[in-house]
């Protein structure tokens, strides 16, 4: 019995569209992007967004300025705190308010282990993107620390509303700076278990190295910032060049890398964390005493006036720009998120590349989508 | 040789990654994290700040401190709180002076963020730690945080 089958040697090469989300378990959140492939090669991102957009922007219009804090908790949720800050500083620096040198140095000490904490989950997941699970739950068990010394402090987890225009909402915990100066020392044998468990780990660096390439000129021109913009060589670090709170007291270092791709933006990560407990090792052992709080009117009124503030967060800058009319309501509200910014960058870097590349690709371009959409 | 030598690094690098799994693999009780709730709800104490839910304390005589000065539900950016008031005869003035009905908490709609108990004059609400509010029906998380027939104790004032 002879078969007859038919060799069709011309293939045909077709580009044809997939949808990636909102559903997609890589991309951390609704995120849809419309992904025009041709075999596995990425000829076009285009990220659809809106999935969970809530018209933060528009609430704040509706709301006193007290009230607007706790929603910025709910934009990028794992630097809650720091988001918070970006709006109370903006109030106080409107006010003029003399804040306590006691207050700042606690919204510093949060803010860096809220950074640390917003690495850890981020750590993990990008090591379960490119495919090693156990990073997940490595770095979920260092975050957990921190959650419970926010529980324990904050009241919260997560979305933490710790602080208000003119202060903090209480006092510290008695139990804070023990719990973290035990995190400090806990976390300082993890980091180096880190890298012995995914940064030298040669499957990891042939899946990111030389893999979605940002140049530097790039970065600048799509305005990336935080540890995207970082890892390109571009030196942006808002904490190191317009300090605000207890920054300008601490050292650190700025972590830069060069090359680029998102093995860079990983180590420059890495390095953060170390950094962040650089800094929070510096202010910890000296909290100043005095007052949590400065008395603020009830209703408090801005001035009439345009007013900005960035702060760095996790993920890069933040800004907030309020402009007051002299009630008390802002009369508009804008978030600058750095979440926006660094998905602009998607497509540029990685068309040309695999499928598989983009997950990794996203992985360090560290999206919370609730940030971008807002 | 290079070929060689790639393998052999190759393998070096995983070893050094299994050698940090192996050592939790094999103390896996001392580094774990995980709670075994619900079987561990006797000894599961909530910190004292945790943010629950919002609870009006009442003390032996049945009596609350709440004036009923809705300050809490204005501060309120969700209209959780909604404050039925009455005027009511002060016993020890013979005036006539405001006093709750019914102080209204829907849960649903708290988002937890503590304006209404910050700004609370005579601290007549503050956190509850109960973290367990999963109910059959939407309607039972609307609450009358003021219990039957209480009164504000004598001497609060706003």
């Amino acid at each position: 019995m002879q078969e007859t089958t038919t060799i069709n040697n011309n293939f045909k090469s077709e580009e044809y569209f997939i949808n990636m989300g909102p559903q997609h378990p890589a991309t951390h959140g609704v995120l849809r992007l419309l992904l025009t492939i041709d075999g596995e090669i990425i000829k076009k991102v285009e990220p659809d967004l809106g999935y969970i957009h809530r018209s933060i922007e528009k609430m704040c219009e509706r709301d006193s300025y007290q009230q607007i804090v706790h929603l910025t908790d709910r934009m990028d949720y794992l630097s809650s705190h720091i988001n918070n800050e970006a709006v109370c500083l903006t109030v106080e620096n409107a006010l003029q308010l003399e804040i306590p040198e006691r207050v700042k140095v606690v919204r510093t000490i949060i803010g860096e282990l809220t950074r640390i904490a917003s690495h850890c989950l981020w750590w993990g997941v990008m090591g379960m993107d490119v495919g090693a699970l156990t990073t997940y739950f490595y770095g979920f068990r260092d975050r957990e620390m921190i959650n419970d010394i926010f529980e324990e402090t904050c009241g919260a987890r997560l979305t933490m509303n710790y602080n208000v225009p003119g202060g903090l909402m209480w006092d510290i915990h008695p139990n804070f700076v023990n719990r973290v100066k035990a995190f400090v020392k806990h976390f300082k044998t993890k980091i180096p278990e880190y890298d012995r468990l995914l940064t030298g780990n040669v499957i990891f660096q042939k899946r990111t190295k030389g893999v979605g390439v940002l140049s530097k000129e790039d970065a600048i021109s799509f305005g990336a910032s935080g540890p995207v913009g970082r890892g390109s060589g571009y030196s942006c670090d808002v904490r190191k060049y317009h300090p605000y709170s207890a920054l300008d007291k601490v050292t650190f270092k700025e972590s830069l890398q060069t090359a680029g791709d998102t093995f860079a933006r990983y180590q420059v990560r890495i390095q953060e964390m170390w950094q962040s407990l650089s800094i929070v090792e510096q202010l910890i052992d000296n909290i100043p005493e005095g007052e949590h709080r400065v008395k603020t009117n009830a209703v408090i009124k801005l001035p009439k006036g345009e007013f900005y503030q960035k702060v760095e967060t996790a993920r890069g800058e933040l800004g907030v720009y309020v402009i007051s009319t002299g009630t008390k309501n802002p009369y508009r509200l804008k978030f600058r998120s750095p979440g926006f910014s660094n998905l602009s960058l998607l497509n540029h870097i990685a068309v040309g590349g695999k499928i598989g590349d983009l997950v990794a690709t996203m992985a360090t371009l560290d999206l919370v989508i609730p940030d971008i959409d807002r | 040789m290079s070929y060689f030598s790639n393998i052999f690094y190759g393998i070096k690098t995983l070893l050094t990654g299994m050698r940090v799994t192996g050592k939790y693999f094999l103390n896996s009780r001392k580094g774990a994290i995980t709670q075994q709730y619900p079987d561990n709800r006797g000894i599961l104490k909530m910190f004292d700040r945790f943010r629950g839910e919002v609870i009006m304390p009442h003390d032996e005589n049945n009596e609350h401190a709440c004036t009923g000065c809705q300050k809490c539900e204005i501060a309120c950016p969700n209209g959780t709180i909604e404050i039925i008031w009455d005027r009511g005869l002060d016993e020890a003035t013979g005036k006539k002076k405001k006093k709750i009905d019914q102080f209204v908490y829907h849960l649903s709609l708290c988002t937890m963020c503590g304006l209404c108990i910050d700004v609370c004059p005579t601290d007549a609400i503050e956190w509850g730690q109960n973290f367990e509010n999963s109910v059959y029906d939407r309607t039972a998380l609307t609450r009358v945080l003021n219990k039957p027939d209480s009164k504000i104790r004598p001497g609060v004032e706003d």
